[in-house]
């Protein structure tokens, strides 16, 4: 067989008939929005299961359920399926009114009753909500008109923050029942902007426009999100022009990119952290605290991030309510050399310890940590690194037996001080490793009090404590690059999630 | 009677190779750091609340017990629940292997046209450029490897010259009629084009990712079984006959040459299934191997035992069909 020029043209001839056939028109006025996801959706029941705390696909459930109460882009609450809630003036029990005229996506009418069963239901240990904890403090659901109040079990003050957080979703009573949990993963029906249309598990869901929406008609009629968990193939799904909208792309591909697209990066509610756990080297305050100071967060951001972060040094964000701008904690490295050094460490004679993070679970970890055990080396820091999955960092967390420190990241996408400082650093928390009694007595009174103003400013003392006393290391607010055509509009949430009823045509 | 004795050999073989998988995979994954409800464990859950979801997935029981009510539902036909997604765990696994069977076969197919083409080609042409140059194109094509060349194609097929998609199975604007999970056979069975056609532009990039290597190893292998034949009396004897270069070929070496080379192409084809893993991860397509890393991210302990389970089972299935082929094929095995 002769390969010539002919040959050759023909050959590509028919490759190109064959995938242009196939292929989707390269929309010019954009029709049909599809999206190019980070995550597949393993379960459409957003209040039970491991998805229903995976923070990365509370956006795909936002956009078929609505919450209790809806969360702008900017986190703060605002009226959703409940228009009012609020405590009575005892504290003992809680009242919600409920949004009127709303209907589910069967057509059936939305009503208190749908609120007072999806709180009952997940309150019960037996329906397997990992939130359970938290719903289990209200008790006594009932209905009075549209209105539903409910028994105080166990006062918690964030317990109006969690309806519009991890598992806060109001699912169809009446539905559920008929069709039980199997037929709701089958055909999952809920109040929000988008209908579910088609779902093939690992590969897309494509979305119909809810026209009776109560918050307003979306945009776009029709919406495919396609999971496509390589980067890479995000990437090259956008620049292709197979996808409009994509996020979690490496952020030097948004650089080269978001000039011949678009594209936004703003903060969400993720941070950077190191945990230190309260063994070996860490049980003394110098070597802590000149860990904390010797290290250069700017510069990491700058060189490793291309500057996509914003320095952070207590738990809490600008955006969260707890934030206390003067609570500082500056790179000084003459400072934590005299640290180490009235502790008898030097860069001569090191203080040695490990320090664990995970390589690719987020942008740059594994060499934000090298960059940091750089750093520690000049000033009489040796630290071994050692990369584990997140599973096994989950475990060890539980267990307590994290290193001496460990980078891990935590979103608090509500972001009050109890989901960030409060469950990172209090002792007892299976998701704290630092267990000392000191901390313990300063959060303890924190969880059930009730004015507000004295909840948040207790929070603060207890962020400049651990700031002064380096009992955790932050690092950085991440930045969410998200790219996308120039004929979409993308309003970014900082919450994290990417919600295709908040973009709208250029 | 032979036949029968290997093939009875073979099961019983089969049988004891699935139940030493199962036993390992069940006790590895549970011994292993990072369990699924450490995984789901949400800010403030107490020690209570890890015992009560421990309990609720059955985690609890000691390891044997837990062993022992996986294996009486698995002999029922009952492999569990994933965890993650809620399903049954056969039906997600059924429900995705014949993705990965047609991605699977296409790569084969279209590992053996080019490699089998390339062999010939060199066999040929021996001697002289063309059989350097089918050397060389082979070298590259092993030495590179399969995600690799996902990626190569994706750039050059998907952003250069966007002419196949590059993540997927099919449009989901389409409109399936299928009842099978065999969207590329059903597409031809139902005389749906269209749908066959959008189909294979999907499967093609993955599908040539998965086969690049293996083409480039089948290519290798039937060439240099050529060549020995090549110099055999009976071909000297055909030659001699009068016969052409080509009819030498593939009428009277290839049929000797291929024998060594369809073993292989056997053994070949459980890696490719396994090479599935990666290649569906990057190309975001809906089949096993993608499945596989979300659960063994999710540390969804029953499915990863389900998919692991099937897996061996495809390996050891094909393993036992190549041998009974080579038996049969094979005239002192097929007499005893």
């Amino acid at each position: 067989m002769n390969l010539n020029r002919r040959s050759m043209l023909q050959l590509s001839v028919a490759t190109a008939a064959l995938g242009g056939l196939g292929l989707p028109a390269r929309a010019q006025a954009i029709e049909e929005l599809v999206i190019a996801y980070n995550v597949t959706l393993p379960s459409w029941d957003p209040t039970v299961g491991p998805s229903a705390v995976n923070p990365t696909i509370q956006g795909l459930y936002q956009s078929v359920f609505d919450q209790f109460i809806l969360q702008q882009p900017d986190l703060s609450p605002a009226p959703g399926l409940l228009t009012e809630w609020g405590w009575s003036d005892d504290k003992k029990q809680v009242w919600m009114t409920v949004r009127e005229g709303v209907t589910w996506h069967d057509g059936s009418p939305f009503t208190a009753e749908d609120v007072a069963w999806s709180l009952a239901r997940v309150a019960k240990p037996e329906t397997g909500s990992p939130i359970q904890f938290v719903w289990g403090t209200l008790a006594n659901h009932r209905v009075e008109g549209n209105k539903v109040i409910a028994d105080v079990a166990q006062f918690d003050p964030t317990i109006f923050k969690w309806m519009y957080f991890l598992t806060g979703y109001v699912l169809p009573k009446a539905y559920y029942e008929k069709v039980g949990a199997e037929g709701f993963e089958a055909a999952p029906i809920g109040t929000g902007p988008y209908m579910v249309d088609k779902f093939e598990r690992n590969a897309f869901v494509r979305l119909k426009a809810n026209a009776n929406y109560w918050g307003g008609k979306p945009a776009f009629e029709t919406v495919t999100i396609k999971f496509v968990t390589d980067a890479a193939a995000r990437v090259a799904e956008v620049e292709s022009g197979n996808a409009h909208v994509t996020l979690e792309v490496p952020y030097e591909e948004f650089d080269r990119l978001k000039a011949s697209l678009s594209g936004t990066a703003a903060p969400v509610s993720d941070i950077g952290m190191i945990f230190l756990n309260d063994i070996d080297a860490m049980k003394d305050p110098n070597v802590r605290m000149a860990a904390a100071y010797a290290i250069d967060k700017q510069t990491i951001i700058d060189r490793l991030l291309s500057g996509y972060g914003v320095k952070i040094d207590t738990l809490q964000t600008p955006e969260y309510d707890a934030y206390d701008a003067s609570i500082t904690v500056p790179y000084d490295e003459a400072k934590a050399i005299e640290l180490l050094a009235a502790s008898g460490f030097g860069p001569d004679n090191p203080v040695k310890f490990k320090i664990q993070t995970t390589k690719g679970f987020k942008p740059k970890d594994y060499e934000m940590v090298q960059a940091i055990v750089g750093l520690w080396r000049k000033v009489g820091i040796e630290a071994e690194i050692e990369v584990y999955e997140i599973a096994k960092h989950y475990e060890l967390r539980a267990a307590d037996q994290l290193a001496p420190a460990a980078f891990y990241n935590w979103g608090n996408s509500v972001g009050d001080p109890t989901t960030s400082t409060g469950f990172a650093m209090f002792g007892p928390s299976p998701h704290s490793v630092w267990d000392g009694e000191d901390l313990i007595g300063m959060i303890g009174p924190l969880w059930g009090e009730a004015d507000e103003a004295k909840r948040i400013d207790g929070w603060k003392a207890v962020d400049k404590y651990i700031a002064d006393n380096a009992l955790v290391i932050p690092l950085l607010q991440y930045v969410q690059p998200i790219l996308h055509a120039p004929g979409v509009k993308v309003t970014p949430h900082a919450s994290g999630a990417l919600l295709p009823h908040l973009m709208t045509r250029a | 009677m032979q036949l029968l004795r290997t093939f009875l050999m073979r099961l019983a073989t089969t049988a004891v190779t699935l139940a030493g998988v199962a036993i390992i995979v069940f006790f590895v994954i549970r011994v292993v750091p990072g369990n699924p409800i450490a995984m789901m464990l949400p800010p403030g859950a107490t020690e209570a609340d890890v015992a009560r979801l421990t309990a609720l997935y059955g985690l609890d029981k000691s390891i044997p017990s837990q062993f022992l009510i996986w294996v009486q539902g698995v002999l029922g036909g009952d492999f569990g629940t994933s965890i993650t997604t809620r399903q049954p765990v056969l039906d997600l696994v059924l429900g995705r292997l014949p993705a990965t069977l047609e991605l699977s076969i296409m790569a084969l197919v279209i590992a053996v046209i080019l490699g089998g083409a390339a062999a010939l080609i060199g066999t040929r042409g021996r001697g002289t450029r063309r059989e350097g140059a089918i050397d060389v194109a082979n070298g590259m094509a092993l030495s590179v490897p399969d995600f690799l060349w996902g990626l190569i194609l994706i750039l050059l097929f998907g952003v250069l010259w966007p002419v196949f998609h590059i993540s997927g199975r099919v449009t989901p604007s389409l409109e399936l009629p299928f009842t099978t999970g065999f969207y590329l056979f059903e597409s031809l069975a139902r005389l749906r084009f269209d749908l066959w056609l959008d189909i294979v532009s999907h499967m093609l990039l993955p599908a040539l990712a998965l086969c690049i290597p293996l083409a480039a190893i089948i290519g290798q292998l039937l060439k240099q079984s050529l060549k020995e034949t090549m110099h055999l009396d009976y071909v000297t004897l055909s030659r001699t006959k009068g016969y052409g270069e080509n009819h030498v070929i593939l009428r009277e070496a290839l049929p000797n040459a291929v024998l060594p080379t369809l073993t292989l192409v056997g053994v070949q084809f459980t890696f490719l299934i396994g090479g599935t893993v990666i290649i569906e991860r990057l190309f975001s397509y809906e089949g096993l191997g993608n499945l596989a890393i979300d659960a063994v991210i999710n540390r969804d302990l029953p499915l990863i035992q389900g998919i692991v389970l099937l897996f061996a089972a495809i390996f050891t299935g094909v393993n036992l069909l190549v041998d009974l082929t080579y038996a049969a094929l094979n005239p002192r095995l097929r007499h005893g």
